[in-house]
Order: structure tokens, then sequence, then C-alpha cells
């Protein structure tokens, strides 16, 4: 199976990945815990980047509803911890599978009527704006007053109960990281990821090969759910705060699939270098805007427009496949 | 509950969603002609709130009667959008556009953000708190008079497609694109001019819709959203569609907010759209889709 994965990569694509690996790796103790805090947000947009870039990446359907995901995981897993003490390791399998029962249910309403393209995304959103106007309402977990994780000043890490420093949460989403890219690299090598890109290519074509169109576009959308959900866990123990007017908003929804679209939608390396460039960008900006005693609320997303709106006009496949042409390490584009 | 509340309720919200039929007006008619979605609909309709609300404080102009030249700011806006930015993209993939306007969009709200600050603003007209009784409905001036400007924008453009040269060369390049081409139209400045409408559309309904609502700059999104609704639900790409379709929900969350909480009133809205998109993805007046 790993030989299958590094198949047809070029040596130095290799080296250079271990390279990168290693120092994700060992950054925690060379760097502060501001910028430590950074690379974690850097990671989470890397992470639910991969996910969405399963269903449009790969299957070709656009999902602008992922904040869906994201706060159904969020909210399964935290209700479960405070309600009941359910371990979020445990809460996962609640978590899961009610993220994978919402994408089943949008995907078999939408594909069933063959509802696609531009309907397809409005349907997701639909559904997202659903869910934040329904949580606001529902009091079982605080509703649009917000809902809490008990804080405390941690000494010590509680891996169990994912109580702790920035430092545990670091090595957290950089696992969930890794593994989602080697998740997605494994279905873009199998047959499943074939079928995907005749999918997204030419739906009528992949019909008359013989692909049972519906059954892998649900597919998709249940592997993205059920693996974004994961990060809404994360969401929810990192934070310790949950309001659905944040977590279902269309503003995290479209903030989410940023990076996949600036990195290079179908890559597998886009949706990483997206989140840094975008992250590392903004928060330089916001730390150049800050010394000079400047801070503008809205400045943040007036620049992510700005660099999407530069990405969209000048570098349509996304800003990787340029990269790697650089670095002599070219993906083979899916 | 005496019956009379639900006719009042029900008056107000069919003259209010005359105005969101207006603003869903100016999407149909630019996904009709172009086939690209306007992302960027309610952000173009609070930049014209913002307008009239500005217009309003500094010169105690009535929006009512800024209401051309706000539409032609608007138009203007539109106009160059489409020319600049938009038209390049004609032939691209869907997310392709879609993106791009999402990246509008976000520079719009923000921008309108950093401007005027995240306060809802509002215009406080000498009719604000009149009212017309008819036996034994009573309904805001305000909205009436809101609703009747709708309706006037709304004919105006409906005549414009039907009798004007321009209006029918717009048409032709829905109907045929290579067709207008054939026959010499440049279609690239038309696609312009009915962006620019659509914008114009969108900036009256703003310019009206400021007399109901306060403005903030998170209604953009807000607005955007609820216009893909009012539009797949009238069937997108038609123009009396659109109008239906805004009265219709209007009048639904006229009607949540009564019965239920006037917070809740988006879920109904949606559900809609669900149910819509589901058992006539074309519409209640598209045709079946291409």
């Amino acid at each position: 199976m790993i030989a299958r994965m590094i198949e047809g990569v070029p040596l130095r694509g290799l080296l250079l990945s271990g390279v990168l690996l290693a120092t994700l790796l060992a950054a925690p103790f060379f760097i502060n815990d501001y910028l430590l805090t950074i690379l974690i947000i850097i990671l989470y947009f890397a992470y639910t980047g991969q996910a969405w870039n399963i269903m449009m990446g790969f299957a070709g359907q656009l999902s602008l509803g992922h904040a869906l995901y994201v706060g159904l995981g969020a909210y399964t897993a935290a209700a479960l911890y405070v309600h009941y003490g359910v371990s979020p390791w445990i809460g996962i399998f609640a978590a899961i599978p009610v993220a994978m029962i919402a994408g089943a249910f949008i995907g078999f309403l939408a594909f069933r009527f063959s509802v696609a393209g531009v309907y397809f995304a409005i349907l997701t959103i639909a559904f997202a704006e659903f869910a934040r106007v329904g949580f606001d309402h529902f009091t079982w977990v605080g509703g649009s007053s917000g809902f809490f994780l008990p804080v405390a000043n941690y000494t010590e890490n509680d891996l169990w109960n994912l109580r702790g420093k920035p430092i545990m949460f670091y090595y957290l989403i950089l696992a969930l990281t890794v593994l989602a890219f080697f998740i997605c690299n494994f279905l873009l090598r199998s047959r499943i990821g074939y079928f995907w890109l005749a999918i997204r290519e030419d739906e009528e074509a992949a019909r008359a090969l013989g692909i049972d169109v519906f059954r892998y576009k649900m597919y998709a959308v249940v592997l993205s759910a059920g693996l974004t959900s994961l990060a809404g866990v994360f969401f929810a123990f990192f934070y310790n705060n949950l309001f659905p007017e944040q977590v279902f908003h269309i503003a995290r929804s479209i903030e989410l699939i940023l990076a996949p679209i600036i990195g290079g939608v179908g890559t597998l390396f886009g949706p990483i270098l997206g989140a840094f460039l975008l992250t590392g960008l903004s928060e330089t900006m916001h730390a150049i805007l800050h010394a000079f005693g400047v801070d503008i609320p809205g400045a943040k997303q007036v620049f992510y427009g700005i660099c999407l709106l530069f990405v969209v006009l000048l570098m349509p496949d996304g800003v990787w496949p340029w990269v790697a042409r650089k670095l002599g390490i070219t993906e083979k584009r899916s | 509950m005496p019956a009379e509340i639900y006719l009042n309720v029900a008056v107000g919200g069919l003259l209010t969603g005359l105005v969101y039929g207006l603003m869903a007006l100016g999407l149909s008619v630019i996904f009709g002609v172009i086939r690209v979605v306007n992302f960027a609909h309610g952000e173009m309709m609070t930049i014209a709130m913002y307008i009239a609300v500005a217009l309003f404080s500094a010169f105690k102009l009535d929006p009512l009667v800024m209401l051309v030249p706000i539409a032609a700011v608007l138009f203007a806006l539109g106009y160059v959008m489409q020319a600049g930015l938009i038209n390049p993209f004609i032939n691209r993939p869907e997310h392709s556009q879609f993106m791009l306007l999402v990246a509008v969009a976000l520079i719009m709200v923000n921008g309108l953000l950093i401007i005027f600050g995240p306060d809802a603003r509002n215009v406080q007209t000498s009719y604000s708190f009149d009212s017309f009784q008819i036996g034994p409905l009573i309904v805001d001036a305000t909205k009436v008079y809101a609703g009747a400007a709708a309706i006037t924008v709304a004919a105006a453009l409906f005549a414009f497609f039907r009798f004007s040269y321009l209006g029918q060369a717009i048409r032709a390049c829905a109907d045929n694109y290579t067709g207008a081409l054939v026959v010499g139209l440049d279609v690239k400045r038309l696609y312009a001019l009915t962006f620019g409408l659509g914008a114009a559309c969108v900036g009256a309904a703003g310019a009206i819709l400021v007399l109901i609502i306060d403005v903030t700059p998170p209604l953009g999104p807000a607005y955007t959203l609820l216009a893909f609704v009012i539009v797949i639900t009238g069937g997108l790409g038609s123009m009396p569609g659109a109008l239906l379709g805004g009265i219709l929900i209007g009048m639904t969350e006229a009607m949540a907010g009564l019965f239920f909480t006037p917070s809740a009133k988006s879920m109904f809205a949606f559900g809609i759209l669900v149910v819509v998109l589901l058992f006539r993805p074309q519409g209640i007046m598209g045709r079946k889709a291409a």
C-alpha cells in the first residue's frame, strides 16, 4: 500500500515532504505560544481543506455548507462531554456518524433528484443555515447564548479528555492533517478515486462507462462530512465555546474552502500550502497593523477577498501547481 | 388573536415581499441572460442601502426620491463589474465564477464594515409612523410606498425588456448566444448592460428596503441567500417568478414571525427552498432545466 502511495513521486518530492514533516514536528520546541497557536490554525484549515477537497476537488461537487459538518461534530462531542462526561475519543464515534448521516441525507436528496452545480451549492448553504437557526433555538446545547466547555488553567495535559495546553492540540491537529493527507493520497490512487475524477470531468461519460454515479457521489459526500466533523470536535475542545452564529455561519464555510482553492483544487498539497499562505499572510498583516496601533475589524476579510480575487484571476489552478513546477516535483495533475 | 391581525400581517408581508421580489428580479435577470450567479447580490444591496442612509443623514434626502440616482450608481457599478471582471469568466467553470463573486462579496461586506462600522443604521422619515386604515385593515404607510415603488420599478423593467430595442437584443443573447453573435450583436457590451440593469434593480430595492429595515454590513450575505431562495423558488431566470417568489417568501416570513418566533423565520424560507429544489427544481414559474 505504501509502495503504491509513493509510486511516481520524484525522490526530491519525498525528501521535501520529509523535511516539512520534520520541521513541523520540531517546531513547538523553537517557537512561542502565539506562533504555535497560529500553526494550529493553519493546520486546522489544512485539515478541513483536505476534507472538503474530497468532495469538490476529487468528485467535483461544490459544497458551500461545510460549516454544517464542523458544527455537528463540535456540538455532538461537546454535548456528550459536558452533559455526560464522555471523553472526546469516545465522542467522535457519535460525532462522525451524525455528520455522515447529515451528509448522506443532503447527498441523497440532491443526487436522487439530480440537483447539481449551483443548485447543489445553494442547497448545502441552505442546510447549514437551517442548522444555524435550529441550533439558535436548541436550548439543550445553550441555544443562541452559546455552549461552553469547562476551562481551567491547566498545568498538565489530559489527553483523554483533551484538556490542556496548546502543544497537545498542536500535535493532535498535526496528526489529523497527516492522516487526512494519507487518506486522500490513498483514495486518489485507488479505484474509487479514479471513479470520482471521471465523474468530476464528465458525469454523463462516467455513467456511460458503467460507473454508479449516484453511489460514488454519496461516498464522496459521506467521507468528506465524516472527516470534517473531526475538525469540529477539535474546534470545540480547542476553543471551548460554541455559538451557532459563529460555528454554522456561511462565513465559516467560505473560510474553510479558501485554503484548497488558493492552494489548488484537487491537489494533495494545495490545501496545506493554501492554509500556510492565507493564514500566514493575514497574521503577518495583522501583526504589522497592530504594530502601527491600528485595529480595523474586517481588514482581515478584505485581505482574504483580495487574495482570493488574485488567485482566481491569475492562477485559476491554484498556487500549488505553480510551486510544484518551480520545485521540480510536479504532482500528477488530477 | 383576532382575525384582523392575520390579515394585517399578511398584507405587511405581501408589501415587503414585493421589495424582496424586486431584489430577486435583479438576480434573476443577471442569471437568465449571463448564466452567472451573482454571489455578491445582497452585498450590492447593502451598498445601495448605505448610500441611501448617507444621503439621508447628510442632506435629508428621502430614499424614495433618491431611488433613481442610487439605482444609477449601482448600474454603473454593475456595468464596470461585468465589463472588467466577469466577462473574461464567461466560459470558465461554474465554481470559478462562483469564487470570483465570493471574493467580490467578501471585499464589499468588509469594506462597508470598515467604512461604516458594525452599528445598525436607519432612516427616520416624516411618515415613519403613519399608517393607512382601510376597514379593519391597518397598514404602515412606509410599506405601502415601498410596495408601490417596487411595483413601479419592476414594471419599468418589464416594459424595457418587452418593447425597447436594447431589451429585445438582450433577450436575444439570453435565448441564443451564438445566434446573437452571428447577427452582429455586441454580446459582451449587452452582458455588461444586463449586469448593470440587475444591479440597478437591487439598488432600487435597497433604497426602498432601507425604509423598512435597519442596515448592518452582515445583512449582505443574509440577503444574498434570501435572493437565492426567492429566485430558485420562483424559477431561476423567470422574471414573474422572481416577483411571485418574493411575495411568497415575504408572506411566509411574516406568518412565521407571527406564529412562531421572528428569529426562526429564515428557517421557513429555507424549508420552502428545500421542498422546491426537491420536487420542482426548475422553480414555480421556471421552464424545464436546460
